[in-house]
Parts: structure tokens; C-alpha cells; sequence
């Protein structure tokens, strides 16, 4: 295979880890809560489906059922973090940054526990296979390109289609700009902010699952899950809270990610070792550049929701 | 034509704490009219209208839509019943379309189709002559195309009782022209309207009814055509009661504050204050009077320097006549200057020279308190900052609106809150809490704030106690222009007489003292000159003690006939 596709497909397959992070990090922003729990959230989705994983792994039934078992119970377990999430920034009021920070610290720590905990054997070596239909076996990237991988693209465009094409997304979108002017025309307020919330946290801990079980495939992949929560978050802003530009701008990541690794295939180029780090650090020099030139742009359309990180309670006035 | 009853109100009494905001109004609205409703600030309009649309509920009372009772909990049950209300403040998505907004939370059956809404917006606007395009976003409207899309988000519900509140406060003149022929169109298509305001000519141009309301009672409902704007106006501020407030002669009454062709137009654009012009002297109360939202607050925004000024002069002049030199720390190479241009003389009117003096002797003959100023300090306030104001040793204390919002800070003590104005002096870098503490002290026990300890955070004082303290830092600052907005809004009666005898404490004291008030009553007792201002127009500036209180309500109210556009 051409080494530059091999590249691509393995950009766009690293790349699915982010859209499943940011989308569901936009939806949780476009009803105005900023959840910087998204690491922690992706950290124990991959350690909900794992652990399902390790229980039927090798129990013998179907793949598909193996399949759907192992998404259901990642997204049970983001969902529960989401939960718990909204409940203290929504019902409570309690302050979205300290919140969601503390979720990512407690997921982060219970995923590795749960996951020191696992048998690779089990929950890895068999299953995988089932997540990478259609292209399990192949021995390029494009065996990355499984279940996971086109349910992400799947629910990027079609989160797009209900913010901007559907009362509900015009519900929310009103939620998270105005919550009193939402609150007036009779739409309920906090019920838009735990779904959006628990379904945007689904959505990201199905991405840790991805990167786990089907991207990396590896007894150490949950150590570096962390880090790409972060990313995620950055890159809604660079997605400019559309999902479907996710699918970009996780390409472009996954890209630069992947460059350290395969600029030394590329025939004709030579880097030497002192030149590895540096390109490694390239996604994070991309990340805090798409930070500065984001926030200087200042279309309406493209700023984050009005009432962003702010609680909202009808009586305050 | 039979009139047909749209809405009745029986009865209604809403109580807030021990305040009684509307007691016992009656009101009927008939479908194909406009009824306004006509009172002071604070007469309860507002409120009254509010349980018609469903924001609070009333103690006592009915309410009849087409005959039948009804219970109004919320406005979803107002809504129901075809009640909308178009309040002063939008609720509008900024991010969203003119159809984003007004489809909003609507439930209707069928799929979401934005083209359809656009279509249906453009029909509505069609049928009562709106100019508006549906696909318009908010943030890129005027406010009369935000206050359109308001009045169709109402219509779009299908609502036939339309109620606005204080419509035209924001338009502009052509605008609110088109907005009555708006409201005469929906009013042959048989709506019922009530508008709220308080501008006598809209009244008479747009009503066929005139609901006046008076301190939360209901005078009269009277035919507009069988009425004017003077016996609209005796109805509405009531005859003089006394108030018993000491009131002395003004003393040797100086030229503090000259204020000259003050022009401000705020963010929107909007022309908030237009030429406004007055001299405020020190020793003299100067109260401004003038329906909510008419310019007050911009205008003494404009005089702390808190808004940028379009155009205009603030002059003020700073009483140094007579008083000794070493009282402003000045620099000697400025002493010096001063000297050579003959600004002192040394007590006896003898001009004072520092020529062929070391600084030294300069320096002792000047803290001596030998030499003082032969005028006063003429200095420009426009175009300087708050912080530079303060700098130059203007004390302009203000007393803002919003107490917590502008004055206080909530999570503070009230010494904490003390410190906001004083956290420069002290030695360098670290902050003197000793002075802070005895003024905090001493505000608690001369107005008689009931607070725990001065560390309590001043948000859990009661509004009437955040306000003593406010008022009382303001004042702890010796002040020589005291500017107070609405320092008694929520107070009981004795504090409210404490405030009163502080700012005549004041004034006796020499201050020009700015009060803004809203009651017509302590204006007339407690003042000595009253200016009047109107939509940022000075409509008159009236001696306090034979000013009645008729005349001030005409000054209050009155406009200029509307014009027809384009004439």
C-alpha cells in the first residue's frame, strides 16, 4: 500500500479518538457547560467496555452481541460520570471547572485501577478482531478502520444535523446562549443540560473505548488516554462547536500525531534523533496555535455559547 | 360595534413582604381597543400586568378571559389563554434569527422546517405592516427590529391580548409612528391591547382608554377623548402630602458643578442624554426628578467619569478660596508656579512671592498654613478617569442604583467594603485595616445598620442595611460633590429620614448634593432646586419650594407632539 494513504488512514483512524471526544464535548458546551471532566469521562468509558470485555470475552457468544455488549457498557459508564457531572453543575450549581476537573482526576485514577485489574488476554486479544471488522486482519492501518471507527463518523455528522437542523438542537443551542429567554418560552432548562450533558459524555467515553480496544489494541493504551481528553477539548474550539468539522480537525491532529512515526518511511527524508522530539511536540505546538488564532477571530457565529461556565438559577435577576 | 370584554381583573391585591404593590384593582379590556395604563414608577403597573402574564401570582383577586375565570401560574397558562406580554427587556437569543426566535419553544406537531417558519413570520409581519426579515439575525437588529420580533414571537403563539410594556422607552420617534400604526392595525383585526407608559402624548395619540394607577391603586379608567394631559396628569401624582422633612436656606450657595451641552449615546447607539445643562451649587440640594430610565443614572455616570462623553463640558470647581496651600500636597516646582502666577496670598491679601526663597523655607512657610489660595481650582472633568478624578482630589461620591452591583461587593465585610475606597492609603503595599474598622464602626452605629460584625459579607445585611452602609462610606469620604441615586429605594420610613437628615448634614456642610429620587413628595420637600429630565432632556429646572407637584408630573411626561414620518 501507498505509504502516504497508509498515513491518511492512519490519521483519520487516530483522528476518530477526537471526534468522539469533542463531539460530545460540544454538545455538553452548546447547553453552556464547560466539562473539563471530558479526560476522565473518556478514561472510564474505555474501562467500562474493557471490563465488559473481560466478562464475556471468551464466554463463546456471537461477535455482534460481544460488539454491542462491550459500546453499551462504555456508554453506561461515561453516562454515569455525565451524570454524576450534571447533577453537581446543574442541580447543584456547583462551579463547571472545578467539577469537571475533579471527575477527570477520579476517572482517570479509577480507570487505571480497573484496568491494572484486567486480563489482556481476555478482554483484548479476541475482541479486537470483532471491532475491526470489516478490515480485522490486514496488516496495514486500515485494519484500525472498524465498528468504532465509522460509528464516530456517523455520530459527528448526524450531532451536526440535530444542532442545526432540528427543534431540539434549536432548543438546546437557545439553552446554552440564554437559558432565562429558554426558561421564558416554556422550554425545560435543566432537562436539556443533563441530556446533553450524559448523552455528550456517552458519546466521549465510547471514544476511550476506540482508542483502547480497537486504535492502539494494547495492554498500555489506557495510559495514554488522558492526554487525548485533553486534546479534545481544545479541539472543539478549532472545530468552532460543529461537530461535523471534528472529522477535520481530529484528521489534522491524528496527522501530526502520526508524523513523528512515519516521516522516517517516507524515502528521501532522514531524521535524525534529536529531530524525534521535536516532532512529536508538533501537535501541541498546533494545538496552542489553533488556541491563539481561534480566539482572535471574532464572528458571532463562531464564539463559544453566550452563557458558557455559567449556572443558571430563574430566580437569580 | 358591540364591545366584547377580552379580559377582566377583579380585585387584585399582590403584597411583597409588607409592601402592598397593587391593592384591590379592578380592570376591564375589551377586544378591538387600546388601553393604556398611566402612573409613576412604582405605582405597580408593571406588576400588575406581570400576574396577567403569569410571572407572579396574585394574593386576592380574579381574573376573566372572555367571561370565564381563569388561574394564571405561568406564562405557558398565559399563553393558553392568548396573553402575551412584550416586557421592556428582550428575551431574545442573540446567535439566533428573527424565526429562530420567535419559533422557539413552540409545540407544534410536524417536522422542524425553518422555510415554513420564515414564510409564516413574513405572512404575520405582512398582515399588521411589520418591516422585519425573518432571517435576520438578533445581534445585527435595531432595537425596534428586536421589539418587532418580540411582538411577533407574541402573535406567532396566537395571543389576542397583547400587553406592552413601556414600548416606545427605546424607539425613536419615526419608530414608535410606525409602532401605533402597528398597534391601531392589530386593533381593527379585533386584538386587545394594553400598553403601559408614562408619556402623556402617546396616550392621547394611541389609547381609546386610560387606566391611571397610583401608588397600587386603581383612581380611574376615563375615554380618551373625554380627558387631557393635564387632568391625566392630576390623577396621576395625587395631591402634595407633607412630609415633614427639615429643609434649611441654602448659605452662601457657590457654583460647584457646571455641567454644560452634556451629549451621551450609549453601546446601542442611542441618544441617552441630549444637551443636558445645569449648575449644581455647593451648600444646596439640587434633586433630579424624572420617570426611570430617562438619563439619570448616565448622567452621573457621566459626571464620575464612568461614561465616554460625545460631547459637552463638566466643569468643576474645587473650594480652595481662603483655605491654606499645605491642605493639597503639591509638588514645590508646582508651589512655585502657582506662587509666580499670583494664585496665593498670605491671610492678609497680600500676594504672595517665593522669589530668592530656598525650598527649605518655602517648604515651612507653607506648612505654617500662612498661605493660602485666592481662588478657587477650576477643573476639568470631561474625558478624565474615575481613578484620575479621585487623583486630583475631586471627591465625587456616588451612590449607584444597583447597590451591590456597582457600590458594594456582596462577599465582603462592610469594613472589607470600606477598604474599596481607601485601599491606597496606608504605607506602601500593605493595607491599613485600623481606619477602615473605625469607619465601619462608626457607619453601624450612627445609621443603626443591624449587622453582626463588619466582616459579615454585606449580601446578607437586608437591602435596606447594604444601603445605610453604601451610603454612609460615600458620605465617611467627605465628599464635596455627593451624588446619590435613589438612596432610599427600599428603605423603611425612619431610615429613609436618616438618609434625608445625612444629605442635609451635607449640605449645610457645603456639598453639592445631587439627589435622584423617584418620590415627587421628598423631591419637593427635601430639595432646593429640582431639574426634571425627560428621555435625557432637561425639561425644566424648578425652584423646590413653589414647584407643585402637577408640574413637575407635566415636566415629567410631556414630549413633543409626535411627528408623522418623513414630515
Amino acid at each position: 500500500m501507498n505509504i502516504w494513504l497508509n498515513f491518511l488512514i492512519d490519521s483519520l483512524a487516530f483522528g476518530a479518538t477526537f471526534i468522539y471526544g469533542s463531539t460530545g464535548e460540544i454538545l455538553t458546551e452548546k447547553a453552556g457547560h464547560l466539562n473539563l471532566g471530558i479526560p476522565g469521562i473518556m478514561c472510564m468509558g474505555g474501562a467500562g467496555g474493557c471490563l465488559m470485555l473481560n466478562l464475556i470475552g471468551k464466554s463463546g457468544l456471537p461477535p455482534v452481541l460481544i460488539v454491542v455488549l462491550g459500546i453499551l457498557s462504555a456508554l453506561v459508564f461515561s453516562m454515569l460520570m455525565g451524570l454524576i457531572y450534571s447533577f453537581l453543575t446543574v442541580t447543584l450549581r456547583a462551579n463547571q471547572n472545578v467539577t469537571g476537573l475533579a471527575l477527570t482526576t477520579f476517572g482517570v485514577g479509577l480507570m487505571k485501577v480497573i484496568m491494572s485489574k484486567l486480563t489482556a488476554t481476555v478482554y483484548l486479544v479476541g475482541p479486537k478482531q470483532y471491532y475491526r471488522w470489516p478490515f480485522a486482519g490486514r496488516q496495514d492501518s486500515l485494519q484500525c478502520l472498524g465498528v468504532l471507527f465509522f460509528l464516530a463518523i456517523i455520530i459527528a455528522i448526524a450531532a451536526g444535523w440535530v444542532l442545526f437542523r432540528t427543534k431540539v438542537g434549536l432548543h438546546l443551542r437557545a439553552v446554552g446562549e440564554n437559558p432565562a429567554t429558554a426558561d421564558a418560552v416554556g422550554i425545560n432548562v435543566n432537562r436539556y443540560k443533563y441530556l446533553a450533558t450524559c448523552v455528550g459524555s456517552g458519546i466521549a467515553g465510547l471514544g476511550g473505548f476506540y482508542y483502547i480496544i480497537d486504535y492502539m489494541a494494547s495492554q498500555e493504551a489506557y495510559l495514554s488516554l488522558e492526554a487525548f481528553g485533553w486534546l479534545s477539548i481544545a479541539l472543539v474550539i478549532f472545530a468552532l462547536w460543529r461537530p461535523p468539522v471534528t472529522i477535520i480537525g481530529s484528521t489534522v491532529f491524528g496527522f501530526l500525531f502520526s508524523c513523528s512515526s512515519f516521516i522516517t518511511i517516507i524515502p528521501g527524508v532522514t531524521v535524525t534523533m534529536a529531530m524525534k522530539p521535536v516532532l512529536k511536540m508538533l501537535p501541541y505546538v498546533v494545538t496552542v496555535l489553533v488556541l491563539i488564532i481561534s480566539s482572535i477571530r471574532n464572528k458571532r457565529e463562531n464564539q463559544p455559547p453566550s452563557s458558557l461556565g455559567l449556572s443558571y438559577f430563574r430566580e437569580d435577576r | 360595534m358591540e364591545k366584547q370584554l377580552a379580559l377582566q381583573m377583579k380585585g387584585i391585591t399582590k403584597r411583597f413582604g409588607g409592601i402592598v404593590a397593587n391593592n384591590q384593582v379592578d380592570l376591564d379590556v375589551y377586544r378591538g381597543e387600546i388601553l393604556a395604563i398611566l402612573g409613576e414608577n412604582g405605582c405597580g403597573k408593571t406588576t400588575l400586568m406581570n400576574m396577567i402574564s403569569g410571572i407572579y401570582f396574585p394574593d386576592e383577586g380574579k381574573i376573566f378571559v372572555d367571561g370565564q375565570e381563569v388561574v394564571i401560574r405561568s406564562p405557558k397558562d398565559a399563553f393558553a389563554h392568548g396573553i402575551g406580554m412584550i416586557h421592556q427587556h428582550f428575551k431574545l437569543v442573540d446567535l439566533f434569527t428573527a424565526a429562530e426566535n420567535i419559533v422557539l419553544g413552540v409545540k407544534e406537531e410536524g417536522r422542524y422546517d425553518l422555510k415554513d417558519v420564515n414564510a409564516r413570520v413574513t405572512e404575520i409581519a405582512e398582515k399588521y405592516g411589520f418591516h422585519i426579515d425573518p432571517k435576520k439575525k438578533i445581534y445585527d437588529m435595531s432595537v425596534s427590529e428586536k421589539q418587532t420580533v418580540e411582538i411577533i414571537k407574541v402573535l406567532y403563539r396566537g395571543a389576542d391580548i397583547l400587553i406592552l410594556d413601556e414600548p416606545t422607552a427605546v424607539l425613536t420617534p419615526q419608530e414608535i409612528v410606525r409602532l401605533f400604526d402597528v398597534l391601531r392595525r392589530m386593533k381593527e383585526d379585533g386584538k386587545a391591547i394594553i400598553i403601559i407608559t408614562h408619556k402623556l402624548n402617546e396616550v392621547m395619540e394611541v389609547s381609546d382608554r386610560v387606566a391611571i394607577l397610583r401608588r397600587g391603586e386603581h383612581i380611574a379608567t376615563v375615554e380618551t377623548k373625554d380627558t387631557n394631559e393635564a387632568q391625566l396628569t392630576e390623577m396621576m401624582v395625587g395631591k402634595k402630602v407633607d412630609l415633614n422633612i427639615d429643609r434649611y436656606d441654602p448659605e452662601n450657595a457657590v457654583p460647584r458643578l457646571i455641567v454644560k451641552d452634556l451629549n451621551l449615546y450609549d453601546q446601542e447607539g442611542i441618544h441617552v442624554l441630549k444637551d443636558i445643562s445645569f449648575t449644581a451649587n455647593g451648600g444646596e440640594i439640587l434633586g433630579i426628578a424624572g420617570i426611570a430610565g430617562s438619563g439619570q443614572r448616565e448622567l452621573l455616570e457621566s459626571i464620575s467619569g464612568l461614561q465616554p462623553l460625545r460631547s459637552g463640558e463638566i466643569t468643576f470647581y474645587n473650594p480652595k478660596k481662603n483655605k491654606p496651600v499645605s491642605f493639597y500636597h503639591k509638588t514645590m516646582k508646582r508651589v512655585r508656579e502657582l506662587a509666580a502666577q499670583g494664585a496665593f496670598h498670605d491671610g492678609q491679601g497680600k500676594p504672595v512671592s517665593f522669589d530668592g526663597m530656598s525650598n527649605k523655607a518655602v517648604w515651612k512657610w507653607v506648612q505654617s498654613q500662612g498661605v493660602l489660595f485666592n481662588e478657587d481650582e477650576v477643573v476639568n472633568l470631561r474625558d478624565k478617569n474615575p481613578m484620575q478624578i479621585r487623583a486630583l482630589g475631586i471627591h465625587l461620591s456616588f451612590v449607584p442604583e444597583d447597590r451591590l452591583g456597582m457600590g458594594l461587593v456582596g462577599s465582603m465585610g462592610i469594613r472589607d467594603n470600606m477598604m474599596l475606597r481607601s485601599y491606597r492609603k496606608g504605607p506602601a503595599g500593605f493595607l491599613d485595616r485600623k481606619k477602615p474598622q473605625a469607619t465601619a464602626e462608626k457607619i453601624i452605629q450612627a445609621l443603626e445598620v443591624s449587622a453582626p460584625n463588619t466582616n459579615t459579607p454585606v449580601s446578607r445585611l437586608s437591602g435596606g442595611n447594604v444601603q445605610k452602609v453604601l451610603v454612609g462610606r460615600e458620605i465617611a469620604y467627605v465628599p464635596k460633590v455627593l451624588m446619590a441615586a435613589y438612596p432610599v429605594r427600599g428603605l423603611d420610613i425612619n431610615s429613609s429620614y436618616t438618609i434625608y437628615n445625612l444629605l442635609n448634614a451635607q449640605k449645610e456642610r457645603g456639598v453639592a448634593v445631587i439627589f435622584v429620587g423617584e418620590d415627587l413628595d421628598v423631591l419637593l420637600a427635601l430639595c432646593d432646586r429640582i431639574m426634571v429630565i425627560n428621555s435625557g432632556t432637561v425639561t425644566g429646572i424648578v425652584d423646590a419650594r413653589t414647584a407643585t407637584k402637577e408640574q413637575l408630573g407635566l415636566l415629567m411626561t410631556k414630549t413633543e407632539p409626535l411627528r408623522k414620518e418623513g414630515a
